[in-house]
């Protein structure tokens, strides 16, 4: 299923300045890797190497906020990466 | 090519570029504009190339590498990450890349990343790609020697130093944990903090759990290593096991206590450290509001306080571990960046300070580069 994908802003220099690109995948997982294929290196600063959403980093599918990357994507066609950003 | 000082901050690096005679310093940057900045190393072996650590706040750690004195850089393609745990295991993931080290000079493409939590990576293809080193990672004694008793910024593994004549003999510290040594190459390590005081434990002769804050080895006499550590100064010569504490022929009224020391480049007798202010609550400020430079150039047996220059009162700096420097000339030129965002210079080995920049960000680190 492809997607849209909005890229917060302090994620855009893999992305060339684009704000909102398309990747293709059914779960959240499947989302990121097509990213990380099109822009290699994107998906670290986001995600760790034990799967899990990094702190200040914030993962909607639609409106629904995703905690664990092995969620589906069910019928929603934009995914969300923001930045909570924080502090000084 | 003109010598370079590196300035990582917490918010992008800068570069200062001195004339021929160390009077006038060019300021240039800032790169990385936001990034948090944690080192910056010039590859001996080749100096066209540097490796940056790097995040920023909200980003995940990576690597940074320059082919080109730093002009343009390109990111790691796999950054230091630890293997993925296993069922019941815990789980640790790279928060920060803290401390770069390049290998030995027999195998050019090597380089050494500690991380907090604490880390062992290696890279062996010029810091492009880099794997946990399991012989550290994964030694049945890790969870004890690094146990994350961290420090207020988390906690770091740092001073990876390898002995110029052999490739397969590595020291690495933790704070805290230790000093460890490796003389296989990074597969197994042992603690080495015999003397070391651990006066924050309840048991203070542990063989691990210390506190250094910066090792250094000398590369002229790689048999002899200083340290200064959250519990005074220290040297040791080796094969001995034992460090002994030169710190304490520092004045009782100044103490011991600070984050960097840095050596000659080629007299193994000569030292430098910053204090800092250890007692009560350890404000880790200049002592008495009045920063000095210590210097010994007998191993650590007696200590000259350097001045000259710096503030004389009211001024309550604090130099990190990373954020001092030593150049490479005859004479040689020190560099310390103060947290409030200050660099200063002495082009005679201490003698007389300058302010070279100022309303920099924090600095985390600076380095020296030819």
């Amino acid at each position: 299923m492809s997607c849209t994908v909005r890229i917060a802003s302090p994620l855009r220099s893999y992305t060339g300045g684009a704000a909102s690109v398309s990747a293709s995948g059914a779960s959240v997982a499947e989302l990121l890797a097509d990213l990380d294929r099109s822009y290699p290196g994107i998906r670290f600063r986001m995600i760790d190497e034990q799967d899990s959403i990094r702190p200040h980093i914030r993962v909607y599918a639609g409106t629904r906020e995703i905690h664990d990357i092995t969620e589906r994507m069910d019928g929603e066609n934009v995914l969300h990466l923001i930045c909570a950003l924080s502090g000084g | 090519m003109a010598d370079t000082v590196w300035i990582g901050t917490r918010k992008g690096l800068f570069a200062l570029r001195p004339d021929a005679r160390r009077r006038a310093y060019r300021l240039s940057g800032p790169q990385f504009l936001g990034h948090v900045v944690h080192h910056v190393v010039q590859d001996p072996r080749e100096p066209r190339q540097l490796l940056l650590a790097a995040k920023t706040g909200h980003l995940g750690p990576t690597v940074y590498r320059s082919a080109d004195r730093g002009r343009t850089w390109r990111e790691a393609a796999l950054p230091p990450a630890f293997r993925k745990a296993l069922e019941g295991e815990k789980a640790r993931a790279v928060s920060r890349v803290f401390w770069l080290a390049a290998g030995h000079s027999s195998e050019p493409r090597t380089w050494y990343a500690g991380t907090a939590p604490a880390g062992l990576f290696r890279s062996a293809d010029g810091g492009d790609r880099w794997e946990p080193v399991a012989g550290f990672n994964d030694h049945t004694m890790n969870s004890k020697w690094a146990a994350g008793l961290a420090t207020p910024d988390g906690e770091f593994l740092h001073s990876i130093l390898v002995d110029p004549r052999d490739a397969r003999h590595l020291y690495l510290a933790i704070s805290i944990g230790g000093v460890f040594e490796s003389t296989d190459g990074g597969r197994d390590w042992a603690p080495l903090n015999g003397g070391v005081a651990a006066d924050f434990l309840p048991d203070p002769t542990v063989s691990f759990g210390h506190d250094p804050h910066r090792v250094e080895l000398h590369p002229k006499r790689p048999d002899r290593l200083y340290q200064q550590n959250h519990c005074g100064i220290y040297r040791l010569d080796r094969p001995g096991n034992t460090w002994l504490r030169i710190g304490h022929a520092m004045p009782k009224a100044v103490g011991d206590i600070g984050f960097p020391i840095v050596l000659h480049p080629k007299d193994p007798d000569v030292a430098w450290v910053v204090p800092m202010d250890g007692t009560k609550v350890w404000p880790r400020t200049s002592v008495a509001g009045k920063p000095a430079v210590y210097r010994t150039r007998d191993a650590g047996r007696s200590w000259r306080r350097l001045s000259r220059g710096l503030p004389q009162r009211n001024a309550w700096l604090t130099v990190l571990r990373q954020a001092m420097c030593v150049d490479t000339r005859d004479s040689p030129g020190l560099y310390f960046g103060t947290t409030g965002g200050e660099v200063w210079a002495s082009p005679n080995g201490g003698e007389s300070w300058r302010r070279i920049a100022q309303h920099l960000p924090e600095i985390y680190s600076v380095t020296f580069a030819t």
